[in-house]
Protein backbone atom coordinates (compact mmCIF):
# COMPACT_ATOMS: atom_id res chain seq x y z
CA UNK A 1 0.00 0.00 0.00
CA UNK A 2 0.95 3.61 -0.35
CA UNK A 3 2.46 5.39 2.53
CA UNK A 4 -0.33 7.54 3.87
CA UNK A 5 1.79 9.49 6.33
CA UNK A 6 2.29 13.16 5.75
CA UNK A 7 5.89 13.72 4.87
CA UNK A 8 7.29 17.15 5.49
CA UNK A 9 10.31 17.87 3.38
CA UNK A 10 13.21 19.89 4.69
CA UNK A 11 13.24 23.66 4.60
CA UNK A 12 12.74 26.14 3.00
CA UNK A 13 8.95 26.10 3.06
CA UNK A 14 6.72 28.56 1.30
CA UNK A 15 4.47 30.05 3.91
CA UNK A 16 0.91 30.79 2.84
CA UNK A 17 -0.59 34.02 4.01
CA UNK A 18 -4.03 32.44 4.14
CA UNK A 19 -5.62 31.90 7.49
CA UNK A 20 -9.09 30.72 8.42
CA UNK A 21 -9.90 34.30 9.27
CA UNK A 22 -8.73 35.72 5.93
CA UNK A 23 -10.60 33.04 3.98
CA UNK A 24 -13.79 33.52 5.96
CA UNK A 25 -13.47 37.28 5.58
CA UNK A 26 -13.29 36.79 1.82
CA UNK A 27 -16.40 34.63 1.91
CA UNK A 28 -18.21 37.28 3.92
CA UNK A 29 -17.15 39.98 1.45
CA UNK A 30 -18.30 37.81 -1.44
CA UNK A 31 -21.68 37.23 0.16
CA UNK A 32 -22.26 40.89 0.95
CA UNK A 33 -23.63 42.02 -2.45
CA UNK A 34 -26.24 39.26 -2.52
CA UNK A 35 -27.18 39.92 1.10
CA UNK A 36 -27.53 43.64 0.40
CA UNK A 37 -29.71 42.90 -2.62
CA UNK A 38 -31.83 40.63 -0.42
CA UNK A 39 -32.28 43.47 2.08
CA UNK A 40 -33.00 45.86 -0.79
CA UNK A 41 -35.77 43.64 -2.11
CA UNK A 42 -37.21 42.15 1.05
CA UNK A 43 -36.86 45.08 3.40
CA UNK A 44 -35.61 45.77 6.90
CA UNK A 45 -36.94 42.45 8.15
CA UNK A 46 -34.39 40.66 5.99
CA UNK A 47 -31.64 42.67 7.68
CA UNK A 48 -33.01 41.75 11.10
CA UNK A 49 -33.10 38.06 10.21
CA UNK A 50 -29.53 38.20 8.96
CA UNK A 51 -28.43 39.99 12.13
CA UNK A 52 -30.23 37.54 14.41
CA UNK A 53 -28.86 34.56 12.52
CA UNK A 54 -25.25 35.76 12.62
CA UNK A 55 -25.47 36.87 16.25
CA UNK A 56 -26.99 33.61 17.45
CA UNK A 57 -24.50 31.51 15.44
CA UNK A 58 -21.60 33.35 17.06
CA UNK A 59 -23.28 33.08 20.45
CA UNK A 60 -23.82 29.31 20.18
CA UNK A 61 -20.24 28.77 19.00
CA UNK A 62 -18.84 30.79 21.88
CA UNK A 63 -21.21 29.21 24.40
CA UNK A 64 -20.39 25.67 23.31
CA UNK A 65 -16.66 26.29 23.40
CA UNK A 66 -16.98 27.96 26.77
CA UNK A 67 -19.00 25.09 28.25
CA UNK A 68 -16.73 22.40 26.85
CA UNK A 69 -13.68 24.43 27.94
CA UNK A 70 -12.19 24.74 24.47
CA UNK A 71 -10.46 27.82 23.17
CA UNK A 72 -13.05 30.20 21.82
CA UNK A 73 -12.58 30.66 18.09
CA UNK A 74 -15.35 33.03 17.11
CA UNK A 75 -12.82 35.50 15.74
CA UNK A 76 -12.07 33.14 12.86
CA UNK A 77 -15.43 34.32 11.46
CA UNK A 78 -16.54 30.83 10.46
CA UNK A 79 -19.60 31.05 12.71
CA UNK A 80 -20.46 34.40 11.13
CA UNK A 81 -20.25 32.85 7.66
CA UNK A 82 -22.52 30.00 8.74
CA UNK A 83 -24.99 32.47 10.24
CA UNK A 84 -25.04 34.62 7.14
CA UNK A 85 -25.45 31.61 4.83
CA UNK A 86 -28.25 30.30 7.01
CA UNK A 87 -30.11 33.62 6.91
CA UNK A 88 -29.68 33.81 3.16
CA UNK A 89 -31.31 30.40 2.91
CA UNK A 90 -34.44 31.45 4.76
CA UNK A 91 -37.54 33.08 3.36
CA UNK A 92 -38.20 36.53 4.79
CA UNK A 93 -41.65 35.91 6.25
CA UNK A 94 -40.53 33.75 9.15
CA UNK A 95 -40.88 34.30 12.89
CA UNK A 96 -37.76 35.72 14.51
CA UNK A 97 -37.09 32.66 16.68
CA UNK A 98 -36.67 30.49 13.60
CA UNK A 99 -33.14 31.62 12.69
CA UNK A 100 -32.13 31.10 16.34
CA UNK A 101 -33.29 27.47 16.24
CA UNK A 102 -31.53 27.12 12.91
CA UNK A 103 -28.31 28.57 14.27
CA UNK A 104 -28.46 26.18 17.21
CA UNK A 105 -28.81 23.23 14.87
CA UNK A 106 -26.12 24.48 12.49
CA UNK A 107 -23.50 25.33 15.09
CA UNK A 108 -24.15 22.86 17.90
CA UNK A 109 -25.47 19.77 16.15
CA UNK A 110 -23.99 19.91 12.67
CA UNK A 111 -20.67 21.56 13.52
CA UNK A 112 -19.50 21.45 17.13
CA UNK A 113 -20.76 18.00 18.10
CA UNK A 114 -18.74 16.55 15.26
CA UNK A 115 -15.60 18.33 16.40
CA UNK A 116 -15.94 21.91 15.23
CA UNK A 117 -14.51 23.69 12.25
CA UNK A 118 -13.03 21.35 9.68
CA UNK A 119 -14.62 18.26 11.20
CA UNK A 120 -18.22 18.77 10.14
CA UNK A 121 -19.15 16.31 7.42
CA UNK A 122 -22.10 18.31 6.14
CA UNK A 123 -22.51 22.00 5.50
CA UNK A 124 -23.90 23.40 8.79
CA UNK A 125 -26.04 26.11 7.19
CA UNK A 126 -27.65 23.63 4.80
CA UNK A 127 -28.16 21.05 7.54
CA UNK A 128 -29.99 23.72 9.52
CA UNK A 129 -32.06 24.64 6.51
CA UNK A 130 -33.07 21.01 5.98
CA UNK A 131 -33.86 20.71 9.70
CA UNK A 132 -36.03 23.82 9.62
CA UNK A 133 -37.76 22.78 6.41
CA UNK A 134 -38.67 19.38 7.85
CA UNK A 135 -39.71 20.88 11.18
CA UNK A 136 -41.63 23.99 10.19
CA UNK A 137 -42.84 23.44 6.62
CA UNK A 138 -45.41 26.21 6.69
CA UNK A 139 -43.23 29.24 7.48
CA UNK A 140 -40.29 27.78 5.55
CA UNK A 141 -42.20 27.63 2.28
CA UNK A 142 -44.06 30.90 2.66
CA UNK A 143 -42.29 32.87 -0.03
CA UNK A 144 -43.20 36.45 -0.62
CA UNK A 145 -42.62 38.59 -3.63
CA UNK A 146 -40.09 41.38 -3.11
CA UNK A 147 -41.63 44.36 -1.42
CA UNK A 148 -38.73 46.75 -1.65
CA UNK A 149 -36.81 48.38 1.13
CA UNK A 150 -38.93 51.44 1.71
CA UNK A 151 -42.44 50.26 1.01
CA UNK A 152 -41.79 47.66 3.63
CA UNK A 153 -43.41 48.79 6.87
CA UNK A 154 -46.82 49.24 5.25
CA UNK A 155 -46.67 46.01 3.35
CA UNK A 156 -45.60 44.05 6.37
CA UNK A 157 -48.39 45.55 8.43
CA UNK A 158 -50.80 44.58 5.73
CA UNK A 159 -49.30 41.13 5.45
CA UNK A 160 -49.71 40.45 9.14
CA UNK A 161 -53.33 41.56 9.17
CA UNK A 162 -54.27 39.86 5.94
CA UNK A 163 -53.00 36.33 5.80
CA UNK A 164 -51.14 35.50 2.60
CA UNK A 165 -51.49 39.04 1.38
CA UNK A 166 -48.08 39.05 -0.21
CA UNK A 167 -47.50 35.35 -0.66
CA UNK A 168 -46.14 34.58 -4.03
CA UNK A 169 -45.07 31.50 -5.88
CA UNK A 170 -41.38 31.30 -6.60
CA UNK A 171 -40.36 30.93 -10.23
CA UNK A 172 -39.47 27.33 -9.48
CA UNK A 173 -42.89 26.39 -8.23
CA UNK A 174 -44.39 28.15 -11.23
CA UNK A 175 -42.12 26.12 -13.49
CA UNK A 176 -43.19 22.97 -11.67
CA UNK A 177 -46.85 23.74 -12.14
CA UNK A 178 -46.07 23.92 -15.84
CA UNK A 179 -47.21 26.23 -18.62
CA UNK A 180 -44.78 28.93 -17.56
CA UNK A 181 -42.42 30.05 -20.28
CA UNK A 182 -40.07 32.76 -19.04
CA UNK A 183 -39.79 35.88 -21.16
CA UNK A 184 -36.98 38.39 -21.40
CA UNK A 185 -38.36 40.37 -18.48
CA UNK A 186 -38.38 37.22 -16.35
CA UNK A 187 -34.71 36.68 -17.12
CA UNK A 188 -33.94 40.23 -16.09
CA UNK A 189 -35.95 39.83 -12.89
CA UNK A 190 -34.14 36.61 -12.07
CA UNK A 191 -30.74 38.17 -12.75
CA UNK A 192 -31.43 41.21 -10.65
CA UNK A 193 -33.25 39.31 -7.93
CA UNK A 194 -36.74 40.71 -8.32
CA UNK A 195 -38.36 37.32 -7.72
CA UNK A 196 -39.77 35.39 -4.81
CA UNK A 197 -37.45 33.17 -2.82
CA UNK A 198 -35.11 33.05 0.14
CA UNK A 199 -33.39 36.23 1.28
CA UNK A 200 -30.01 35.64 -0.29
CA UNK A 201 -30.71 33.45 -3.27
CA UNK A 202 -32.73 35.64 -5.58
CA UNK A 203 -30.16 38.03 -7.04
CA UNK A 204 -28.18 35.87 -9.43
CA UNK A 205 -25.92 38.66 -10.63
CA UNK A 206 -24.75 39.57 -7.11
CA UNK A 207 -24.08 35.90 -6.34
CA UNK A 208 -22.10 35.48 -9.55
CA UNK A 209 -20.04 38.57 -8.72
CA UNK A 210 -19.38 37.15 -5.26
CA UNK A 211 -18.46 33.79 -6.76
CA UNK A 212 -16.05 35.37 -9.21
CA UNK A 213 -14.47 37.31 -6.33
CA UNK A 214 -13.89 34.04 -4.50
CA UNK A 215 -12.44 32.45 -7.64
CA UNK A 216 -10.11 35.39 -8.20
CA UNK A 217 -8.99 35.35 -4.59
CA UNK A 218 -8.47 31.59 -4.97
CA UNK A 219 -10.63 30.86 -1.97
CA UNK A 220 -12.53 28.29 -4.03
CA UNK A 221 -11.56 26.40 -7.15
CA UNK A 222 -13.65 26.54 -10.30
CA UNK A 223 -14.25 22.82 -10.39
CA UNK A 224 -17.29 22.37 -8.17
CA UNK A 225 -19.30 25.47 -9.20
CA UNK A 226 -18.60 25.14 -12.92
CA UNK A 227 -19.35 21.42 -13.17
CA UNK A 228 -22.39 21.87 -10.94
CA UNK A 229 -23.88 24.69 -13.02
CA UNK A 230 -22.97 23.07 -16.32
CA UNK A 231 -24.55 19.76 -15.30
CA UNK A 232 -27.77 21.46 -14.27
CA UNK A 233 -27.79 23.39 -17.55
CA UNK A 234 -27.30 20.31 -19.73
CA UNK A 235 -29.73 18.13 -17.81
CA UNK A 236 -32.44 20.82 -17.71
CA UNK A 237 -32.08 21.14 -21.45
CA UNK A 238 -32.22 17.38 -21.75
CA UNK A 239 -35.36 17.19 -19.60
CA UNK A 240 -37.03 19.78 -21.83
CA UNK A 241 -37.05 22.59 -19.30
CA UNK A 242 -35.76 26.12 -19.72
CA UNK A 243 -32.04 25.59 -19.14
CA UNK A 244 -30.77 29.17 -18.95
CA UNK A 245 -33.59 30.39 -16.74
CA UNK A 246 -33.11 27.36 -14.54
CA UNK A 247 -29.61 28.54 -13.66
CA UNK A 248 -30.73 31.94 -12.46
CA UNK A 249 -33.53 30.90 -10.13
CA UNK A 250 -33.68 29.02 -6.87
CA UNK A 251 -30.63 28.46 -4.76
CA UNK A 252 -28.37 27.21 -7.52
CA UNK A 253 -25.89 30.12 -7.67
CA UNK A 254 -25.76 30.42 -3.89
CA UNK A 255 -25.34 26.67 -3.51
CA UNK A 256 -22.81 26.19 -6.29
CA UNK A 257 -20.45 28.99 -5.29
CA UNK A 258 -20.83 29.20 -1.54
CA UNK A 259 -22.12 25.95 -0.13
CA UNK A 260 -21.01 23.05 -2.30
CA UNK A 261 -17.47 24.47 -1.99
CA UNK A 262 -17.38 24.38 1.82
CA UNK A 263 -13.86 23.11 2.62
CA UNK A 264 -14.59 20.46 5.18
CA UNK A 265 -17.58 18.98 3.38
CA UNK A 266 -16.26 18.87 -0.18
CA UNK A 267 -13.62 16.63 -1.74
CA UNK A 268 -9.97 17.67 -1.65
CA UNK A 269 -8.86 16.00 -4.85
CA UNK A 270 -9.41 17.77 -8.21
CA UNK A 271 -11.16 14.77 -9.74
CA UNK A 272 -13.27 14.40 -6.61
CA UNK A 273 -14.36 18.01 -6.89
CA UNK A 274 -15.50 17.42 -10.46
CA UNK A 275 -17.49 14.38 -9.27
CA UNK A 276 -18.96 16.44 -6.43
CA UNK A 277 -20.13 19.17 -8.83
CA UNK A 278 -21.48 16.64 -11.28
CA UNK A 279 -23.33 14.70 -8.59
CA UNK A 280 -24.87 17.86 -7.15
CA UNK A 281 -25.95 18.90 -10.64
CA UNK A 282 -27.55 15.56 -11.45
CA UNK A 283 -29.44 15.46 -8.15
CA UNK A 284 -30.58 19.08 -8.45
CA UNK A 285 -31.87 18.60 -11.97
CA UNK A 286 -33.60 15.36 -11.02
CA UNK A 287 -35.27 16.83 -7.93
CA UNK A 288 -36.37 19.91 -9.86
CA UNK A 289 -37.81 17.87 -12.72
CA UNK A 290 -39.23 14.85 -10.96
CA UNK A 291 -39.20 15.51 -7.21
CA UNK A 292 -42.11 16.69 -5.16
CA UNK A 293 -40.11 19.67 -3.90
CA UNK A 294 -39.71 22.47 -6.42
CA UNK A 295 -36.10 23.10 -5.34
CA UNK A 296 -33.38 20.54 -4.81
CA UNK A 297 -30.14 22.46 -4.37
CA UNK A 298 -29.91 22.10 -0.61
CA UNK A 299 -30.76 18.41 -0.55
CA UNK A 300 -28.45 17.55 -3.42
CA UNK A 301 -25.52 19.31 -1.75
CA UNK A 302 -26.30 17.57 1.55
CA UNK A 303 -26.49 14.18 -0.16
CA UNK A 304 -23.20 14.76 -1.94
CA UNK A 305 -21.64 15.93 1.35
CA UNK A 306 -22.35 12.46 2.68
CA UNK A 307 -20.58 10.90 -0.29
CA UNK A 308 -17.46 13.06 0.09
CA UNK A 309 -15.38 10.65 2.20
CA UNK A 310 -16.04 7.95 -0.39
CA UNK A 311 -15.22 10.25 -3.29
CA UNK A 312 -11.97 11.32 -1.64
CA UNK A 313 -11.05 7.73 -1.02
CA UNK A 314 -11.52 6.63 -4.61
CA UNK A 315 -9.92 9.66 -6.23
CA UNK A 316 -6.69 9.60 -4.28
CA UNK A 317 -3.99 10.67 -6.69
CA UNK A 318 -1.23 8.21 -7.59
CA UNK A 319 2.11 8.65 -5.95
CA UNK A 320 4.77 9.30 -8.55
CA UNK A 321 8.06 7.52 -8.48
CA UNK A 322 6.87 4.26 -6.98
CA UNK A 323 7.56 1.00 -8.72
CA UNK A 324 4.52 -1.12 -9.36
CA UNK A 325 4.67 -4.21 -7.24
CA UNK A 326 4.51 -7.48 -9.09
CA UNK A 327 2.94 -9.58 -6.40
CA UNK A 328 -0.35 -7.72 -6.62
CA UNK B 1 -24.44 -10.11 44.30
CA UNK B 2 -27.63 -9.07 46.05
CA UNK B 3 -31.03 -8.25 44.54
CA UNK B 4 -30.81 -4.52 45.31
CA UNK B 5 -27.51 -4.20 43.51
CA UNK B 6 -28.82 -6.13 40.51
CA UNK B 7 -31.82 -3.81 40.40
CA UNK B 8 -29.75 -0.63 40.55
CA UNK B 9 -27.37 -2.03 37.96
CA UNK B 10 -30.20 -2.39 35.45
CA UNK B 11 -31.74 1.00 35.98
CA UNK B 12 -28.61 3.12 36.31
CA UNK B 13 -25.12 1.72 35.88
CA UNK B 14 -25.88 -0.64 33.02
CA UNK B 15 -28.93 1.07 31.60
CA UNK B 16 -29.75 -0.97 28.49
CA UNK B 17 -30.51 2.08 26.33
CA UNK B 18 -28.13 4.79 27.46
CA UNK B 19 -25.15 2.72 28.55
CA UNK B 20 -25.31 -0.63 26.77
CA UNK B 21 -27.03 0.86 23.69
CA UNK B 22 -28.99 -2.29 22.93
CA UNK B 23 -32.61 -2.67 21.85
CA UNK B 24 -32.25 0.35 19.58
CA UNK B 25 -34.99 -0.64 17.14
CA UNK B 26 -37.98 -0.08 19.46
CA UNK B 27 -36.14 2.77 21.18
CA UNK B 28 -35.95 4.74 17.96
CA UNK B 29 -39.17 3.60 16.35
CA UNK B 30 -41.95 3.81 18.93
CA UNK B 31 -40.91 6.74 21.12
CA UNK B 32 -42.97 9.30 19.24
CA UNK B 33 -44.98 9.92 22.40
CA UNK B 34 -44.49 9.38 26.12
CA UNK B 35 -47.40 6.93 26.28
CA UNK B 36 -45.92 4.81 23.53
CA UNK B 37 -42.57 4.84 25.29
CA UNK B 38 -43.95 3.75 28.62
CA UNK B 39 -46.19 1.13 26.97
CA UNK B 40 -43.34 -0.37 25.04
CA UNK B 41 -41.09 -0.25 28.08
CA UNK B 42 -43.55 -1.98 30.39
CA UNK B 43 -44.43 -4.64 27.82
CA UNK B 44 -40.76 -5.42 27.42
CA UNK B 45 -40.31 -5.42 31.19
CA UNK B 46 -43.12 -7.95 31.62
CA UNK B 47 -41.64 -10.24 29.01
CA UNK B 48 -38.16 -9.79 30.43
CA UNK B 49 -39.13 -10.68 34.00
CA UNK B 50 -41.04 -13.80 32.95
CA UNK B 51 -38.49 -15.01 30.42
CA UNK B 52 -35.57 -14.39 32.79
CA UNK B 53 -37.36 -16.38 35.48
CA UNK B 54 -38.23 -19.35 33.27
CA UNK B 55 -34.87 -19.44 31.53
CA UNK B 56 -33.15 -19.38 34.89
CA UNK B 57 -35.29 -22.34 36.00
CA UNK B 58 -34.43 -24.42 32.94
CA UNK B 59 -30.79 -23.33 32.69
CA UNK B 60 -29.45 -26.55 34.24
CA UNK B 61 -30.92 -29.05 31.80
CA UNK B 62 -31.12 -27.21 28.47
CA UNK B 63 -28.24 -28.49 26.33
CA UNK B 64 -25.77 -25.81 25.36
CA UNK B 65 -26.09 -26.37 21.62
CA UNK B 66 -29.80 -25.64 21.44
CA UNK B 67 -30.06 -23.03 24.19
CA UNK B 68 -30.83 -20.12 21.84
CA UNK B 69 -33.85 -21.84 20.17
CA UNK B 70 -35.05 -22.85 23.61
CA UNK B 71 -34.77 -19.27 24.87
CA UNK B 72 -36.60 -17.99 21.81
CA UNK B 73 -39.49 -20.40 22.41
CA UNK B 74 -39.80 -19.20 26.00
CA UNK B 75 -39.58 -15.52 25.01
CA UNK B 76 -42.02 -15.89 22.12
CA UNK B 77 -44.60 -17.51 24.39
CA UNK B 78 -44.50 -14.59 26.81
CA UNK B 79 -44.57 -12.04 24.00
CA UNK B 80 -47.71 -13.70 22.67
CA UNK B 81 -49.32 -13.49 26.09
CA UNK B 82 -48.38 -9.82 26.46
CA UNK B 83 -49.73 -9.04 23.03
CA UNK B 84 -53.04 -10.75 23.80
CA UNK B 85 -53.33 -8.81 27.07
CA UNK B 86 -52.61 -5.52 25.30
CA UNK B 87 -55.14 -6.32 22.57
CA UNK B 88 -57.78 -7.11 25.16
CA UNK B 89 -57.28 -4.26 27.63
CA UNK B 90 -55.50 -1.37 25.85
CA UNK B 91 -56.35 -1.81 22.16
CA UNK B 92 -55.32 1.76 21.34
CA UNK B 93 -51.80 1.21 22.65
CA UNK B 94 -51.62 -2.10 20.82
CA UNK B 95 -52.55 -0.30 17.65
CA UNK B 96 -49.95 2.45 17.99
CA UNK B 97 -47.17 0.03 18.92
CA UNK B 98 -48.23 -2.30 16.13
CA UNK B 99 -45.57 -4.62 14.84
CA UNK B 100 -43.12 -3.67 17.56
CA UNK B 101 -44.88 -5.82 20.15
CA UNK B 102 -44.28 -9.11 18.30
CA UNK B 103 -40.79 -7.83 17.56
CA UNK B 104 -40.00 -7.92 21.29
CA UNK B 105 -39.13 -11.57 20.59
CA UNK B 106 -35.98 -10.50 18.81
CA UNK B 107 -35.25 -7.54 21.09
CA UNK B 108 -31.56 -7.55 21.97
CA UNK B 109 -32.17 -6.76 25.62
CA UNK B 110 -34.21 -9.87 26.27
CA UNK B 111 -31.90 -12.28 24.53
CA UNK B 112 -28.85 -10.54 25.97
CA UNK B 113 -30.15 -10.85 29.55
CA UNK B 114 -31.18 -14.47 28.94
CA UNK B 115 -27.74 -15.31 27.65
CA UNK B 116 -25.63 -13.12 29.91
CA UNK B 117 -27.56 -13.29 33.17
CA UNK B 118 -30.50 -15.67 33.48
CA UNK B 119 -28.65 -18.70 32.14
CA UNK B 120 -25.95 -18.21 34.79
CA UNK B 121 -27.83 -17.04 37.86
CA UNK B 122 -30.57 -18.29 40.15
CA UNK B 123 -34.26 -17.55 39.49
CA UNK B 124 -34.63 -14.88 42.20
CA UNK B 125 -31.69 -12.81 40.99
CA UNK B 126 -32.89 -13.29 37.42
CA UNK B 127 -36.26 -11.81 38.29
CA UNK B 128 -34.59 -8.78 39.84
CA UNK B 129 -32.34 -8.45 36.83
CA UNK B 130 -35.45 -8.51 34.63
CA UNK B 131 -37.12 -5.83 36.75
CA UNK B 132 -33.99 -3.65 36.78
CA UNK B 133 -33.20 -3.92 33.08
CA UNK B 134 -36.87 -3.60 32.15
CA UNK B 135 -37.36 -0.49 34.26
CA UNK B 136 -34.12 0.98 32.93
CA UNK B 137 -35.45 0.45 29.44
CA UNK B 138 -38.85 1.87 30.39
CA UNK B 139 -37.32 4.98 31.97
CA UNK B 140 -35.17 5.57 28.89
CA UNK B 141 -38.03 5.10 26.43
CA UNK B 142 -40.36 7.28 28.45
CA UNK B 143 -37.74 10.03 28.70
CA UNK B 144 -37.15 9.96 24.95
CA UNK B 145 -40.91 9.87 24.38
CA UNK B 146 -41.54 12.86 26.64
CA UNK B 147 -38.90 14.98 24.93
CA UNK B 148 -40.04 14.08 21.42
CA UNK B 149 -43.73 14.50 22.19
CA UNK B 150 -43.17 17.82 23.92
CA UNK B 151 -41.01 19.31 21.18
CA UNK B 152 -42.83 17.77 18.25
CA UNK B 153 -46.42 17.91 19.37
CA UNK B 154 -46.50 20.36 22.27
CA UNK B 155 -47.97 17.90 24.76
CA UNK B 156 -46.79 15.72 27.64
CA UNK B 157 -48.50 12.33 27.95
CA UNK B 158 -51.16 13.72 25.64
CA UNK B 159 -51.97 16.61 27.98
CA UNK B 160 -51.14 20.29 27.87
CA UNK B 161 -52.17 21.00 24.30
CA UNK B 162 -53.62 24.34 25.44
CA UNK B 163 -50.84 25.09 27.89
CA UNK B 164 -48.06 24.83 25.33
CA UNK B 165 -50.01 26.19 22.41
CA UNK B 166 -47.63 29.12 22.02
CA UNK B 167 -44.70 26.76 21.43
CA UNK B 168 -43.81 26.01 17.82
CA UNK B 169 -44.20 22.36 16.89
CA UNK B 170 -40.88 21.01 15.69
CA UNK B 171 -42.21 18.31 13.41
CA UNK B 172 -38.87 16.66 12.84
CA UNK B 173 -38.79 15.56 16.48
CA UNK B 174 -41.63 13.10 15.96
CA UNK B 175 -40.14 11.94 12.67
CA UNK B 176 -37.31 9.42 12.55
CA UNK B 177 -34.39 11.92 12.84
CA UNK B 178 -35.87 13.29 16.06
CA UNK B 179 -35.35 9.91 17.71
CA UNK B 180 -31.64 10.01 16.96
CA UNK B 181 -31.28 13.63 18.08
CA UNK B 182 -33.10 12.99 21.35
CA UNK B 183 -31.23 9.78 22.10
CA UNK B 184 -27.92 11.49 21.40
CA UNK B 185 -28.66 14.50 23.57
CA UNK B 186 -29.95 12.38 26.45
CA UNK B 187 -26.81 10.25 26.20
CA UNK B 188 -24.68 13.37 26.41
CA UNK B 189 -26.49 14.38 29.58
CA UNK B 190 -26.22 10.88 31.08
CA UNK B 191 -22.52 10.71 30.28
CA UNK B 192 -21.89 14.10 31.87
CA UNK B 193 -23.67 12.90 35.00
CA UNK B 194 -21.83 9.58 35.04
CA UNK B 195 -18.40 10.95 34.28
CA UNK B 196 -17.25 11.98 37.79
CA UNK B 197 -18.01 8.46 39.02
CA UNK B 198 -15.78 6.74 36.52
CA UNK B 199 -12.83 9.00 37.31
Amino acid sequence: MENTKLIVSSTPHIRSKDSIQSIMRDVLIALTPAALMGIWYFGIKALLIIAISIASSIFFEAAFQKITKKSITITDLSAAVTGLLLAMNLPVEIPFWLPIVGAFFAIIVAKQLFGGLGQNFINPALAARAFLLASYPTPMTNFTSPTGLFANSDTVAKATSLADAVSNATPLSRLNEGAFIPEISDYIDALSGNIGGCIGETCAIALIIGGIYLLVRRVISWRIPVTYILTVFILSWFFGRTPLYELLIGGLMLGAFFMATDYSSSPVTPLGQLIMGFGCGVLTALIRSYGSYPEGVSYSILLMNLAVPLIDRYTKPKIFGEVKKNDK
Amino acid sequence: MNPAKVLKNGILDDNPTFVQVIGMCPTLAVTTSAINGIGMGLSTTAVLICSNFVISLIRKFVPDQIRIPAFIVVIASFVTIVQMILKAFVPSLDKSLGLFIPLIVVNCIILARAEAFASKNNPLLSIFDGIGMGLGFTVALTAIGIVREFLGNGTVFGFGADLFEFLPKTLIMILAPGAFFTLAFLMIIINIIRKPKSK
